[in-house]
């Protein structure tokens, strides 16, 4: 444990520079995501991406940071003007501040915190406020739904996270980040638990908002959600927000499953640790992008009740064949067989469908739907079916 | 005063109406729908058109018959050749004229071609709804093979005019049949890029099976046609059910859904893709050469009189009454929009599904402003 100390100035101005190097970094990182994602895409799609500004379009995310920066600050006239401008910082503070706590090696950490893993936990959730407070605040019914329907899905999504985050807690037997990577240094944490690994993933796209769950900015639906009303430097800050949480869940799994700068074959040195640890994860962020330029988005009720009727379930298995791992005393490699025993169960029944014929497949979703719809009549949704009538404006 | 909506209710239980449009990226144009919401359900739905309305029709009254065409175009500006053959066949019954054959054919190649190109804008921006975002690139590639074919062949990319009463404006480019060749394997390709990618995805199919449903009785007493209609099993197709050009010559089928729900309509729309291109190739076997324009006066003058005709749109059945009066100007021109009777059913779709739904079931009826406000 790390005694409360009296801070000197000297350690003040390092984490002063340390922040300062963080966000110049972090800046730089969010910069190369939208220069990937967009030229990523562009291969998906048929296309180049952007070539005109710079070396291969190297610039475009500068060019448009600029643009954004100049751009009109406008804000709706019945917007709750505080809030309103408050939003952003609200989703970037929690964002930013997570990153004191996860290292990039063994010693590059701005504070390398005993219990870093609740740490992230605490401050990863309350980005949620921020949204929630943007949608209210805009003074718009896309946003307020945007806003709402945000708070449903991170809560639902951030159970499973957390459990998962917890699985690795107790392998690891430490809540600190450094030391959960130093215990990857044989075997990586998804060898031992893949469907930990699932779940952390699934649950992280969810949470950061990304295809096919990027359903409270849905862009056809509530037309950005709880973004709708901003512009300029503050929308920007949401993006630079959105854009760092992708990194962070990616970096998470790099460091919490992937072994971060580890690898099996013995030390490396630092900066060959750090060049292996980003691998790593621009790997998983690019694999992010990938499901982007893949899959169309789901409905908010299916998203839930994959949050909670899937998700949930196995994350309790998860925690539950740990457990006995762990009480027992058994090796390592029945904990592997455990998981994917567990992960084979969904697999199965996905299979199942999948080999059936491509019609037969149609219409069991179709029967499935149908069969949905008339569980859940919309008199049950509190009111009885109602008509609304128009009053044309009397001249 | 704007306008109110009145849904009966309490104040403690009123429902949140949601304006959606006519600025809206899914509303495909400036459709506009006021949505009574609860929570994320649609209550109720109330349909607002008429943001795009030029004034088409009676713009009509005042253009010589030939101008009309250029008219017609603009009314479904994704399938801009089905909409000249409608008019065009109006005032041939009238005139009592036979267009010649090889103009009949290039008629038809013509039409599916514009069907093809119209059902890939459809399924990029249908997925665009969904939240796909890669299938728009295939289609519109595609599509743009098909609008440089076009081109070539009327010198517009849109807005062709190229079909004239009595035949078509000139004759193909040489290069013409050898190049739609090499285009229709391309387009089967293409098609079949998207079919794989899109229709049997999972996440497609949780989002548009059993969404937006209607019986073929609530169809038809609605008045829909097309690909909205068949998908509920109905197998009226005017091309099959009342044969125009030469469409009676051609072996093809007329793909029917099962549930009438927006997967129906989506994947109908697909198989139609592939029954057009089997139509062009046959058409290109037929093809010979001949006289494009019968000799007839430059400037049309039908005899006094009424006639409709109806075509098969890639949106439904478009039907266009003409009235002459004998002068060379329509007394009257009178069109059936296809999109427009086909949103009379949206409201019964929509009801009771969720406001993601909404988007989802609107999409899949494939709405072109430009003709439902004329």
């Amino acid at each position: 444990m790390t005694e409360l100390t009296a801070v000197t100035f000297s350690e003040v101005s390092v984490i002063a520079a340390a922040l300062t190097a963080l966000l110049t970094g972090l800046s730089i990182i969010v910069l190369s995501l939208v220069w990937i994602e967009r030229k990523f895409l562009g291969r998906i799609q048929g296309r180049v991406g952007p070539t005109r500004v710079g070396p291969f379009g190297l610039l475009q995310p500068v060019a448009d940071g600029i643009k954004l920066l100049f751009k009109e600050d406008a804000s709706p006239a019945w917007a709750n003007k505080g809030i309103f401008w408050a939003a952003p910082l609200l989703i970037f503070i929690p964002s930013f501040v997570l990153w004191i706590t996860i290292p990039f090696s063994n010693d590059w950490v701005v504070r390398n915190l005993e219990l870093g893993l609740f740490y992230f936990i605490a401050f990863s959730v309350l980005s949620i406020v921020g949204l929630v407070l943007a949608g209210w605040a805009s003074a718009s019914k896309y946003a307020v739904l945007g806003g709402l329907r945000s708070a449903a899905q991170l809560v639902s999504y951030e159970i499973p996270l957390i459990m998962a985050i917890l699985v690795v807690v107790m392998v690891a037997g430490s809540m600190n980040i450094v030391a959960v990577v130093s215990n990857q240094e044989s075997v990586p944490y998804i060898a031992i638990m893949p469907l930990g690994f699932a779940l952390f993933m699934l649950a992280g796209i969810a949470e950061v908002g990304r295809t096919p769950f990027d359903i409270y900015f849905a862009e056809s639906e509530v037309v950005g959600g709880p973004f709708v009303e901003y512009s300029g430097a503050h929308w920007a800050v949401f993006f630079l927000a959105e854009y760092i949480n992708t990194f962070l869940i990616a970096v998470m799994a790099a460091l919490l499953f992937l072994g971060g700068w580890s690898w099996p074959f013995g030390d490396l040195p630092s900066l060959a640790g750090l060049a292996l640890f980003m691998g790593k994860t621009y790997l998983v962020v690019v694999f992010i992008f990938w499901l982007r330029g893949t899959y169309p988005r789901l409905r908010i009720d299916q998203l839930m009740s994959i949050g909670w009727k899937v998700l949930l379930p196995l994350s309790f298995a998860n925690i539950l064949i740990a457990a006995f791992q762990l009480f027992y005393g058994w090796p390592s490699w029945t904990l592997t067989l455990m998981s994917l025993g567990v992960l084979a169960v969904p697999v199965y029944f996905q299979i199942r469908v999948q080999r059936q014929p491509a019609m037969e497949r149609a219409r069991m979703y179709a029967e499935r739907a149908i069969a949905h719809r008339a569980r859940r009549p919309i008199a049950e949704t509190g009111a009885v079916a109602r008509t609304v009538t128009v009053k044309e404006p009397s001249a | 005063m704007a306008t109110e909506y009145d849904t009966g209710q309490t104040p403690e239980t009123v429902d949140m109406m949601l304006n959606m449009g006519p600025q809206h990226p899914a509303t495909h144009g400036v459709f506009r729908m006021v949505l009574a919401v609860d929570g994320e359900r649609v209550v109720d739905l109330v349909p607002h058109i008429g943001y795009l309305h030029r004034g088409s029709e009676k713009l009509m009254e005042n253009e010589t018959y030939a101008q009309v065409i250029t008219l017609f175009d603009r009314l479904d500006y994704v399938s801009n050749f089905n909409n000249e053959l409608a008019f065009v066949r109006a005032v041939e019954k009238l005139m009592d004229l036979e267009p010649p054959e090889r103009a009949m054919y290039i008629r038809v190649i013509l039409c599916e071609l514009n069907r093809v190109a119209s059902h890939l804008l459809f399924a990029g921006t249908y997925a665009l709804d969904i939240g796909a975002m890669t299938p728009v690139m295939y289609t519109f590639r595609e599509r743009e093979r098909i609008q440089n074919l076009f081109e070539s062949v009327s010198g517009a990319r849109m807005m062709h005019n190229y079909i004239r009463i009595g035949g078509i404006k000139e004759e193909l480019p040489d290069d013409f049949v050898h190049r739609t060749r090499k285009l229709i394997d391309e387009l089967r390709r293409g098609v079949e890029e998207t079919d794989k990618l899109l229709t049997f995805n999972e996440v497609f199919l949780a989002r548009t099976r059993g969404v937006g449903m209607i019986d073929a009785a609530t169809a038809i007493s609605c008045g829909l046609t097309g690909p909205g209609l068949r998908a509920s099993g109905s197998t009226y197709d005017v091309r099959k059910d009342d044969p125009y050009e030469i469409y009676d010559r051609l072996d093809y089928d007329v793909p029917i859904g099962e549930y009438g729900d927006s997967w129906d309509r989506y994947w109908l729309r697909i198989q139609e893709c592939y029954q057009s291109l089997r139509m062009i190739d046959q058409c290109l076997d037929q093809l010979e050469p001949g006289p494009i324009m019968p000799q007839m006066r430059r400037i049309a003058r039908p005899p006094k009189g009424e006639a409709y005709a109806h075509c098969e749109n890639p949106r439904g059945d478009i039907g266009v009454f003409v009235v002459s009066d004998g002068t060379n100007k329509p007394y009257r021109v009178k069109v059936r929009p296809p999109s427009f009777c086909n949103l009379v059913a949206l409201r019964q779709m929509v009801q009771g599904s969720y406001i993601a739904d909404a988007v989802v079931v609107l999409g899949s009826l494939d709405i072109v402003l430009g003709e439902v406000d004329r």
